[in-house]
């Protein structure tokens, strides 16, 4: 059934930006956006896009929190220049060339876009109407949402368009008693695929994530990651999972004669990385700061 | 910079660390005046969110006090819960570029009222020498 015509998706289609800033302000029906903005090519593109759009949607993790990518706020532009162009032990650049904004050749100037400092959603530059999480967002969200969209039953502005649990409400696993002794990671050993991967000592952010991907990782005998973002009714997720993990890690030992926290909580090695993989653009303190 | 006077966000349990505070009062020590208390009814009920809220609203400091481990806590082990959480905030602080020293974690007793005093004033003094908190110098 045909339901609407794709005037722009730059991966697929031969489409210039000029085409886009030649259409009529609101346009487009409905701009799924994906990617985080990160330099001046795509705030441009999403100032463009939601001009240009009845409907904005931020589509999967990194236009609604952030994503993978957003875990970079921890170094400034600077450093992550450093790191690709110089430092790396397989980089041989001794001429010191950094890509440049603007440069100069025979022909006339070449332009790049600007590198920022930080990462941002898409809600901190342009006005934000839905969110589709995860990475990737699961097809049944998609379609769910292309359903809504052509039968005109959106929810309120703002909404995600997930139902509104938590991925262990999804998840088929057994669960009994919360209460482990150590943390384990999935390299360590193979993990029972009938028991909670949590009560196996394996951080899975279940607990934490908004669900509407049925499980797909924890089924492959893998920990959720957290693409979904937080949980309906929390604000910060990896916030909610240091609060989860911490009430389940080591419960019920503390009087035993070897307890101790700092070996205990030793164990993790990246909290930043594993609490806040998707989200750090997006929760409460967004970046890394330097004195 | 030689003006600087911290700012302390206190979170403090009913039953065991408020009242030592409040005892610090009436037994009239001294501290400097530069911890906000906030009661809570456990120390476990400090939620991190609320934790990285201070920080980013402008804290220099933030003090997390309950009962003493391990059989004072009213709820049996909320203390050991916020011990476990703090422990993570310190090495998730240091990831974001705030010393771990800026989090403290205490167990006071409603008879530790020196103490209590004790902690604010040695805390000032750190936090004095830290200097501000990278968050609020942007």
């Amino acid at each position: 059934m045909e339901i609407a015509d794709i005037v722009f998706w730059p991966v697929a289609m031969d489409i210039k930006y000029k085409e886009v800033e030649n259409m009529l302000d609101g346009y487009i029906d409905v701009c799924f956006f994906n990617g985080a903005i990160r330099n001046s090519e795509q705030e441009y593109l999403a100032k463009l896009l939601r001009r240009k759009s009845k409907i904005l949607i931020a589509f999967g993790a990194c236009a609604q929190l952030g994503g993978i990518p957003g875990l970079a706020n921890i170094f400034s532009a600077e450093e992550i220049f450093e790191t690709i162009y110089h430092s790396t032990p397989s980089t041989n650049n001794t001429l010191k060339i950094e890509p440049n904004e603007s440069t100069k050749i025979v022909e006339g100037i070449l332009e790049l876009p600007t590198f920022y400092d930080e990462v941002k959603p898409l809600d901190k530059i342009v006005q934000v109407d839905y969110y589709i999480p995860g990475c990737p967002p699961p097809p049944k969200l998609i379609i769910q949402a292309v359903e809504a969209i052509r039968s005109n039953k959106l929810p309120p502005k703002g909404s995600i368009l997930a139902p509104e649990i938590a991925v262990c409400d999804e998840c088929p696993r057994k669960k009994e008693d919360k209460k482990i002794s150590e943390i384990k990671r999935v390299l360590d050993f193979v993990p029972d695929s009938e028991k909670c991967l949590l009560e196996q000592g394996i951080i899975c952010m279940g607990p934490a994530t908004r669900g509407g991907c049925d499980a797909k990782c924890i089924q492959a005998n893998m920990p959720c990651t957290g693409c979904g973002g937080p949980c309906p009714n929390i604000e910060e997720q990896g916030a909610a999972m240091i609060s989860a993990l911490s009430t389940v890690l080591g419960i019920g030992e503390e009087k035993d004669e070897n307890y101790s926290v700092n070996n205990l909580i030793s164990q993790l090695k990246d909290p930043l990385g594993t609490f806040y993989k998707y989200t750090l653009p997006s929760s409460i303190i967004k970046k890394r700061y330097k004195k | 910079m030689t003006d600087f006077e911290p700012k302390i966000i206190g979170f403090l349990c009913n039953w065991c660390s408020y009242a030592g505070a409040d005892l610090a009062g009436v037994s009239r020590f001294q501290y400097p005046p530069n911890m906000r208390q906030i009661r809570v009814m456990c120390s476990g009920r400090i939620h991190p969110s609320f934790i990285l809220q201070a920080f980013k609203e402008g804290a220099d400091g933030v003090l997390v006090a309950g009962c003493h481990t391990p059989n004072d806590c009213h709820y049996i082990s909320g203390n050991f819960k916020t011990e476990r959480r703090v422990a993570i905030l310190k090495k998730l602080l240091e990831q974001l570029g705030l010393e771990p020293e800026r989090l403290r974690l205490e167990w006071i007793s409603a008879s530790e009222g020196e103490k209590f005093s004790k902690t604010v004033l040695e805390m000032t003094n750190e936090l004095r020498k830290l200097g501000p908190s990278p968050i609020k110098e942007e």
